[in-house]
């Protein structure tokens, strides 16, 4: 734990609690990002709430994904402020200590690991330190069993635990990442394209899913199925080359004429 | 359902055929006890004698069995293709070479008992700096580890940190072994330029002559080995070993489940480096001698293929790996030298194309095929029955 907390002065994230007095848990605001001239993120301002859900839509190349680099650390933008709650500035800590601090993501094509167990991806995945010395000497106890267990039940794969993840059925490897995330007990869960390559059912049970957990954390779902989107979303934002073009209900975003014209038009094309 | 989850995992574990820890270390202490009782009970000539000879060459055999669990550490867990672990090896060598330099004492050709004699021969006054406390065991113990763990620290760090991985790393580790070896071969250096450090008299007082002292630094391989098994053994079935293979399997989505894979590369991969340079320091009292020629690349290459023969991912399979291409290595350059390249060079090409997971890989499909065999003939009466 010594180890890993040597070096950078910020990688307490175990400690970090966001401070969430205006009710804001996540701030983007005013962040810029250009890939080699192309803009891939403009002056994009987001607040999310503590505890809502949201709903990201937009077009290819809207800047979705690289929003969510962003806020996880893998990118960084040019210029603007990401923040955790008030005073936690994302920008200035790594993958590992926003995930720690309690950030985590799902992204697009599942990535799971495949070697390992279902069981073991979910152990590896559970909140707490991550430092050498404790994944050395780790004995997991019975709390953490009963964690294990019970996210396993949650995501419909307590038949498949001792299973290889790589294994899985593609619809089962997503949940076997959402599980993998709610095992880390995030505050904020990013969520890429969950239902991709889901069967009618599990995009059902998805939405069920992803509706209970809004309220103790907040959700971010991005995803193409606008009927999924439909179905989960209380507040959608629409993302059009890089900026928040509109915000608000899915029955405000269809009747606004911009979004009409930029991304639904063309879909109902 | 919780212990229903744990028992499983439990029977699990005693079935899968990662983790005959007892069962290997069984292996190499009977070979052990077997070799020693041919060796001192059994008079010279009689079929079961085992000579000096091969008791020096299993010695031999089993530090390259530890170097290969140090590479399958690296490599087949973590994912980590180390091309230059020889590099940690010979400095693991060169500690106890300096060592038994030292202990050399007046009996050299210049009977000077102060200096090694290439130093005189170099017109040396006086011991380079850091060759003092080179006398001391304990000094040489601490360096064996020290010294490779060191290279290997400042090496990962660099290198993990600024999150070079695949092929540019193999390829740097090449380099930094290559590089060592050049700058060994200089004179200057100060460890005795290209004839390397030897005519090594004794060890801790004892002969490295007398047929009792290769005896007993076989039997000191043997021990180290099975310790070193069981250190990665623990490691490998720890939440560290889950952690690493994860790591190899997926870097980026590690990070994002909030561990820092960068400092688990470096700690494993000093650990392999400390490993190593254990086997080197076995290795040179055997040999009698320790020479820039080990740095050399082509050994690190050596190594790798130890372990993709006995199948990376598998503790027992390096030891295998290495024991049996070493043994072929020997048997092959009495024979034909010349070849030797081209056939571990075809050995490679024939394990990767039909062996992926090596000769370890093999053996749960015999028993898997053995098993299947048995319960055909029951499967049929059953269904006739019914």
């Amino acid at each position: 734990m010594n180890t890993d907390k040597a070096g950078t002065p910020l990688t307490a994230s175990e400690n970090i609690v966001p401070d969430t007095r205006h009710g804001v848990i996540l701030y983007v605001e005013d962040v810029n990002l250009s890939f080699d001239g192309f803009k891939a993120l403009n002056n994009l301002n987001l607040y999310i709430n503590d505890g809502e859900l949201r709903c990201l839509i937009g077009a290819n190349g809207a800047g979705k994904t690289t929003l969510m680099d962003v806020i996880t650390g893998k990118t960084r933008p040019d210029s603007g402020k990401v923040s955790f709650g008030q005073q936690v500035d994302l920008l200035q800590l790594d993958e590992s200590e926003i995930a720690r601090a309690g950030i985590g993501r799902k992204f697009q094509k599942p990535t799971v690991f495949e070697e390992l167990t279902v069981f073991e991806n979910i152990e590896l995945s559970l909140k707490g330190d991550k430092g050498i010395w404790t994944a050395l000497f780790h004995k997991l106890s019975g709390e953490q069993k009963d964690r294990i267990a019970e996210i396993l039940h949650t995501i419909g794969l307590v038949a498949e635990c001792h299973y290889p993840a790589g294994r899985l059925s593609h619809g089962q490897k997503q949940w076997l990442e959402i599980g993998m995330l709610l095992a880390a007990e995030p505050r904020v869960l990013l969520v890429d394209e969950p239902v991709a390559g889901m069967t009618g059912q599990e995009t059902e049970r998805t939405a069920e899913l992803l509706t209970s957990l809004a309220g103790k954390h907040s959700v971010i779902v991005v995803e193409h199925d606008m009927a999924f989107v439909r179905s989960i979303a209380r507040k959608v934002s629409v993302l059009h080359q890089g900026t928040v073009l509109a915000e608000g209900t899915m029955s405000e975003i269809q009747s606004n004429p911009d979004v009409i014209k930029v991304y639904l038009g063309e879909e109902q094309g | 359902m919780t212990t229903q989850v744990s028992e499983s995992n439990k029977t699990n574990s005693l079935f899968s055929s990662k983790n005959p820890l007892h069962l290997t270390i069984g292996i190499l202490l009977i070979t052990t006890v077997l070799v020693t009782l041919g060796n001192l009970l059994f008079p010279e000539g009689s079929a079961l004698h085992v000579s000096d000879y091969t008791v020096s060459l299993l010695g031999k055999y089993l530090c390259y069995a530890l170097l290969a669990l140090a590479v399958d550490l690296v490599w087949g867990y973590c994912g980590i293709l180390s091309l230059g672990h020889g590099a940690f090896f010979t400095l693991g060598g060169y500690a106890m070479g300096m060592y038994l330099m030292r202990q050399i004492g007046d009996r050299g050709v210049y009977g000077n008992p102060d200096l090694p004699d290439f130093m005189v021969f170099l017109n040396w006054t006086e011991l380079p700096w850091f060759w003092a406390g080179s006398d001391s065991v304990l000094w040489m113990v601490c360096m064996v580890f020290l010294g490779p763990g060191l290279l290997a620290f400042i090496f990962g760090s660099l290198a993990f940190r600024s999150r070079v991985s695949g092929v540019y790393l193999s390829i740097m580790t090449q380099a930094m072994t290559y590089a060592l070896m050049l700058a060994f071969f200089r004179n200057e250096m100060g460890f005795g330029g290209n004839n390397g450090l030897t005519d090594f008299k004794e060890i801790f007082g004892f002969s490295l002559q007398s047929p009792s002292t290769k005896l007993s630094l076989f039997i000191a391989t043997a021990i180290a080995l099975a310790i070193a098994y069981g250190i990665c053994h623990f490691i490998v079935n720890s939440k560290m070993g889950r952690v690493v293979t994860a790591i190899r399997d997926a870097e980026s989505r590690v990070r994002f489940v909030g561990y820092k894979p960068e400092h688990y590369k470096v700690w494993i991969f000093v650990v392999s480096a400390m490993l190593a340079g254990l086997a080197g320091a076995l290795y040179v009292p055997q040999v009698g001698i320790i020479n820039p020629g080990e740095f050399s690349p082509l050994n690190s290459i050596e190594m790798v293929i130890w372990v993709a023969v006995g199948g990376r991912n598998s503790l027992y399979g390096a030891i295998i790996g290495a024991v049996l291409v070493s043994y072929a290595k020997t048997r092959f350059t009495a024979i034909m030298p010349e070849a030797w390249l081209f056939a571990l060079g075809g050995l490679f090409v024939l394990v990767t194309l039909l062996l992926p997971k090596g000769i370890a890989g093999l053996l749960p499909t015999i028993k898997q095929r053995l098993i299947t065999k048995k319960d055909a003939p029951d499967t049929q009466q059953k269904g006739a029955k019914l």
